[in-house]
């Protein structure tokens, strides 16, 4: 057998899988979809002492309008689930954009859209989109609960905010304004493999086509999502141009991220792919806002 | 090393079995249940070759623990037809030259038993997208595509 020995618990409601968590402490971890888990169990990098499985919790598997035409997602709701539902399509076309890339169909049959999110992969994509959607992720533990903002919850590589006796339990989508287009781009070898570099954009024009929000989001190029300043600064409050579109493609390539070379890209490759991603996803971004 | 009882439902058939909980599912299904169509390759998710359906979808079983299976239904490659009565992927990839060491099959034929009940007439680039997740290191994947196109035809026209 690859892992190592563990204990197991099946927990199937929340307060159980709080109750679990908070008794095993840091010899506990909660098992997901167990696409990026097992498999470091099996190569033994991964070595919990107890998993605290979600699997058997039907109430953290969901997709619910909120009052303010928003979404919630629960964090066990399943990536394909988020891929091909009407609700999430309808309000955040950005999310069946970029689900297609995530792994293939049968790990997306399994993940689960908070476990993607609380991984913290890096090359992850929902971590990036979860901060260019403005997330409040929900957080509990034992007789308590807490929000934490999507730019808030990355710490470095596969780390975040949460302790040991926490879950993930809710990620909150407020509702875009009108006027916004998002775009997705990445570049990567093999179409559901992790991205060399990825971008992801939504941005807002008022009635008379400037500029009011711009987020964006780079990918694979930094220990965890970097969200653009220039994008803020350059582009709100004026009319999208091309010029500023570049000059903010300039700027996130040389000044924002800090890529690193490994098997797939070089540093230096990657600076030049996020120039051009850059470029692209803003742009296609504008004039779907312009639609 | 605590054990667990699981009751799963495998290919239409109840079994009761004590598990170890880190038993992974595709070990479950060869070691424990002797069903050796399900093939492991790279046991992290990579390959498709153990790809199973797990209440109907296509997962992998190589990272789903056996004890994750209790209460749940698996169908594996074996339930998929017989020699005398195959079923119309597994004429098709015969058909079509499209093994040849055969070991990703299983997985492929998983795979594309529920693509072909959603997409019963795929263009070529859906096929490619359908098995983008699974690795075929003898057929280049292009008598694979063939295949699957034969495979629809069978289905239509037997429907
Ligand atoms: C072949 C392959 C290709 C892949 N390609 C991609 C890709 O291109 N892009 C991508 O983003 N991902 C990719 N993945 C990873 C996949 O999408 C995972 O599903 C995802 O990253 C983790 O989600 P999960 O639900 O499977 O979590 P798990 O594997 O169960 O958990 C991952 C980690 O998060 C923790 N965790 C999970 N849920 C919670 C929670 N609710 N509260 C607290 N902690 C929690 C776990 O304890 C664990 O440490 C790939 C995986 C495979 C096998
Ligand atoms: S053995 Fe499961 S995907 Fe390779
Ligand atoms: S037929 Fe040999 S790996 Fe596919």
């Amino acid at each position: 057998m690859k892992p190592i020995p563990f204990e197991y618990f099946a927990p199937t409601t929340v307060e159980e899988a709080l109750e679990h968590l908070s008794n095993l402490g840091y010899g506990g971890k909660v098992l997901a979809g167990g696409q990026s888990l097992i498999p470091a169990m099996n190569f033994r990098m991964a070595r919990p002492g107890a998993l605290v499985d979600l699997n058997g919790i039907p109430e953290l598997a969901y997709i619910k309008p909120t009052a303010d035409g928003g979404l919630a997602i629960g964090t066990m709701t399943r990536d394909s689930k988020v891929e091909h539902s009407p609700e999430v399509a309808k309000r955040f076309p950005l999310l069946p954009e970029v689900m297609p890339n995530i792994a293939h169909p049968q790990i997306r049959n399994r993940g689960t859209f908070g476990g993607s999110i609380a991984h913290a992969d890096p090359a992850g994509q929902l971590p990036a989109i979860s901060i260019v959607l403005n997330a409040n992720l929900k957080v509990l533990k034992k007789g308590s609960e807490r929000w934490v903002k999507a730019e808030e919850f990355f710490l470095g590589p596969f780390m975040t905010v949460l302790e040991p006796e926490e879950m993930l339990a809710e990620v909150v989508l407020p509702a875009l304004p009108p006027r916004t287009g998002s775009s997705y781009q990445q570049v990567s070898r093999q179409k559901g493999g992790y991205s060399m570099a990825a971008v992801a954009s939504v941005v807002t024009l008022d009635e008379a086509g400037k500029c009011t929000n711009a987020r964006m989001v780079m990918i694979s190029v930094g220990d965890v999502p970097i969200l653009s300043a220039a994008a803020l600064r350059i582009l709100v409050g004026q009319k999208p141009t091309p010029e500023a579109i570049a000059e903010v493609a300039e700027i996130a390539a040389s000044q924002e991220i800090d890529p690193g070379t490994d098997i797939h890209a070089t540093a230096e490759y990657r600076r030049h792919l996020i120039r051009v991603l850059v470029r692209r996803s803003l742009t296609t971004a504008f004039e779907r806002a312009a639609k | 090393m605590t054990t667990h009882t699981i009751k799963v439902k495998v290919n239409g058939v109840e079994y009761v079995r004590e598990v170890e909980p880190r038993l992974l599912l595709s070990d479950f299904l060869r070691h424990d249940l002797g069903l050796t169509g399900t093939h492991v390759g790279c046991e992290h998710g990579i390959c498709g070759a153990c790809t199973i359906l797990f209440d109907g979808e296509p997962m992998r079983s190589c990272l789903i623990f056996a004890v994750q299976a209790n209460g749940h239904e698996v169908t594996t490659v074996e339930a998929l037809g017989t020699p005398e009565k195959m079923h119309p992927l597994q004429e098709a990839f015969q058909e079509k030259h499209a093994l040849q060491c055969g070991y990703c099959t299983p997985g492929f034929l998983m795979t594309l038993k529920p693509f072909l009940e959603t997409h019963p007439n795929p263009t070529d680039e859906e096929i490619r997208e359908a098995i983008d997740g699974n690795l075929c290191r003898c057929t280049g994947y292009e008598h694979i595509i063939e295949a699957v196109k034969l495979a629809a035809q069978k289905m239509a026209t037997r429907s």
